[in-house]
């Protein structure tokens, strides 16, 4: 049996840091009521604020199969729910000619059952194993076009897909359904409808601090308080992109490989790509603009330090 | 009624949820009749304990766009600091309410005090709650804004005309290939699944089906300039985006003077005549100074991301008279260049026989555009579906013999 769902909002915050994910008590009561109402959860932010982790996360602390469906421009019903297995088929029709069979209408009901269908991630989620339903991640939703949106509706309501061939397929249980969007268009507001919705921020200096802990156990504490400070302020700034947790956790991992115990200009001038990916946003902070937020954040830290101590 | 049911159960707390999203509803954010019930679930669910949780409850369930927030935020603490409160607020008439919030909220808090205003006499008539609609709220603006506007240079004749050939008007945007397929006579891959269904029903032999991939017009994104200098055309303009925006999908729709504003939505009503009064009615710099770079900058960096998916159009029409010098102007351009399928400027300007290019703006712009229009009268517009058509090999202006 797999571990059971959550019952108050502080076991949905447990569970997350089990599996190392620090959450805001705003996305925990947003995830325990998806749970319980049997809901799909909405998830938009900008890139890199843990949207797609929360699944992975969700499904190990559970013990839940992942189902992940990345969704792509031009993705299309053979690919994300089922496809005819047509070699199979074929090779059933020539035996079935080779016998003698020539009922043209029990073949067909034949060959299109489910023993010739190749179930893709939106039929698979449909299945209950032994650990129980499974996590379905439909990806970066913004993706896709606004038909394959539109498909989702009867899935994403009533958990069931409708094959003409065979008929309705239903979930015993319904899957903990999680979808993210990075917000590069909109989408529709029927299927927002049938979610709940959440909008994960940038966290605050002392959460991300929390994060860089959790996910970075060996970093020295003072790297880590002053990076965490420094791409809070680069937050501030006027960029095309501003980085994201994964970045701050890509920058902290980057900044121990070297062997960084504080930060210095150099440093930060050598790694800065593991934080900004455009390079106007970078030639704008290389050099003296980093050096400045750097000073900032040193007397901040300092600060606090003497705060504390 | 399963509904009656809850709220006897439930008591006051269904009941004051059924108001608060009245509150909302009225408030411009759409709650639906399900969603309440949801909420009174999703209450039960969660027990009466903390605010915090609540909040956050109500938010999953009523919020759906980002853009909601902040509306959604106050009409909380309003609602729910004290729903006694709400009545005597109610029978107040709403001048107390008081909200500590920016400037830039003000809008929205008058539009929830409209709301509350009017959920008193819903209260007494609930059928009446439809006719709640937050256009009452710009009063004050669109008077000023309309005063503001001179494109009367036209007779109401000439206008009259104009207005219909543009309504006339198709733009037969290139289609490109999707990943999609639809089955074709004419096509080069075998459609697997039709063929075995076919071959079920024939004898002998299986008889094979085609496919061929589909194709679809790009997203249009249409960025029109409305400051002094464009005064002249931008009604025009308008005509003419509201136009094709109604003549199909995936269009989004920007004006700019000296601050960008997003009127997509707007445009989406069927009669011109609303959907232009709602535009004017959102849009507070008419016919005032340009900022191209500073707005173009805005675009890219709040909108491009989520309007130029899937291999956008670009359509700037804009005289390219630049009020701030133009140091910015070309970094943004650039950037807007590497994030559309196609860049096309409309120069209202070219319709002079001698213009030269020596605005510091437009000597900026230019080597980032692929095509270079006049944009002046009907006939210039008529003749941009002819460019808009044909799929070209991306082309840079480096001077103005190339334009010609």
């Amino acid at each position: 049996m797999s571990t059971a769902i959550p019952e108050t909002i502080e076991d949905t915050l447990s569970l997350l840091s089990q599996g190392n994910y620090v959450a805001d008590r705003s996305l925990a009561t947003t995830l325990f009521l998806a749970l319980k109402m049997e809901r799909p959860l909405f998830l938009e932010g900008e890139a890199g604020v843990g949207k797609t982790e929360i699944a992975k996360v969700l499904a190990q602390a559970l013990d839940r199969r992942l189902v992940r469906l990345q969704c792509y421009e031009g993705l299309d019903v053979s690919s994300a729910v089922y496809e005819w297995n047509y070699s199979r088929q074929m090779i059933e029709i020539r035996l079935a000619e080779a016998a003698g069979e020539i009922d043209r209408k029990d073949l067909s009901t034949d060959v299109f059952s489910e023993e010739f269908l190749i179930e893709r991630p939106l039929l698979q989620a449909l299945r209950t194993d032994e650990k129980g339903p499974p996590v379905l991640l439909i990806d970066e939703l913004d993706r896709t076009d606004e038909p394959f949106e539109a498909y989702l509706l009867e899935i994403l309501s009533d958990y069931q897909v409708s094959i003409p061939e065979i008929g309705t397929i239903k979930a015993e249980q319904p899957p903990i359904v999680i979808i993210t969007s990075n917000r590069t268009r909109e989408i529709h507001d029927a299927l927002k409808r049938r979610c709940l919705y959440h909008w994960i921020d940038y966290p605050t200096a002392e959460r991300e601090l929390q994060i860089v802990a959790a996910r970075l156990p060996g970093i020295a504490k003072q790297l880590s308080s002053q990076l965490v400070a420094f791409v809070q302020r680069l937050r501030q700034e006027d960029l095309f992109k501003l980085p994201g947790v994964a970045e701050t956790l890509d920058w902290a991992d980057a900044l121990t490989q070297l062997d960084t115990v504080a930060l210095d200009g150099d440093a930060i001038d050598n790694t800065l790509g593991a934080l900004l990916k455009y390079q106007d946003d970078i030639a704008k902070i290389r050099g003296s603009e980093a050096a400045k937020l750097l000073e900032q954040v040193k007397s901040e830290v300092s600060n606090l330090e003497a705060m504390s101590g | 009624m399963p509904a009656t049911a809850v709220i006897d159960t439930e008591g006051r707390m269904a009941e004051n949820i059924l108001y608060f999203a009245r509150l909302v509803r009225g408030a411009g954010i759409p709650v639906g009749p399900g969603k309440v019930l949801d909420a009174i679930t999703a209450v039960k669910t969660l027990g009466v304990g903390q605010r915090q949780d609540f909040y956050w409850c109500m938010f999953a369930l009523f919020v759906n766009r980002e853009d909601q927030r902040a509306l959604f935020d106050q009409a909380f603490h309003i609602f729910w600091r004290n729903p006694r409160m709400m009545e005597r607020m109610m029978s107040a008439m709403l001048p107390t309410i008081k909200v500590d919030r920016e400037e830039e909220l003000e809008e929205m808090t008058r539009r929830l005090a409209d709301a509350t205003g009017s959920s008193n006499l819903a209260a007494s008539s609930p059928q009446d709650d439809e006719e709640i609609e937050f256009d009452a709220s710009f009063t004050y603006s669109s008077k000023e804004v309309l005063q503001d506007m001179d494109f009367e240079d036209m007779s109401v004749e000439e206008l009259n005309q104009a207005k219909l050939a543009i309504a006339r008007l198709r733009l037969p945007i290139m289609k490109v290939p999707t990943r999609r397929f639809q089955s074709s006579l004419q096509g080069s891959q075998v459609d697997m699944r039709a063929s075995l269904r076919a071959s079920l029903r024939s004898s002998d032999s299986i008889e094979l089906k085609f496919k061929k991939v589909q194709q679809r017009h790009p997203p249009l994104l249409i960025l029109c300039d409305i400051s002094g200098s464009m005064s002249r055309y931008s009604r025009m303009f308008l005509h003419f985006m509201h136009g094709i925006t109604n003549d199909r999908d995936r269009i989004q729709a920007f004006v700019f003077g000296t601050r960008l504003t997003n009127i997509t939505r707007h445009l989406r009503h069927r009669d011109v005549d609303v959907a232009l009064d709602s535009v004017a009615e959102s849009v507070d710099d008419w016919s005032g100074g340009t900022r191209i770079g500073a707005c173009l900058k805005e675009f890219n960096n709040r909108w491009s991301r989520r309007v130029l998916g899937q291999g956008a159009i670009t359509l700037i029409i804009s005289d390219g008279l630049d009020r701030d010098n133009a140091d910015d102007l070309a970094q943004q351009m650039d950037r807007l260049s590497k994030s559309t399928r196609r860049l096309i400027w409309l120069n209202p300007l070219l319709r002079y026989e001698k213009f030269e290019p020596k605005a510091k703006g437009i000597k900026a712009m230019l080597p980032y555009v692929d095509d270079f229009r006049s944009s002046h009268n009907l006939n210039s517009l008529m003749a941009l579906s002819e460019v808009l058509s044909r799929e070209q090999p991306r082309h840079r202006y480096s001077s103005l013999q190339d334009i010609a």
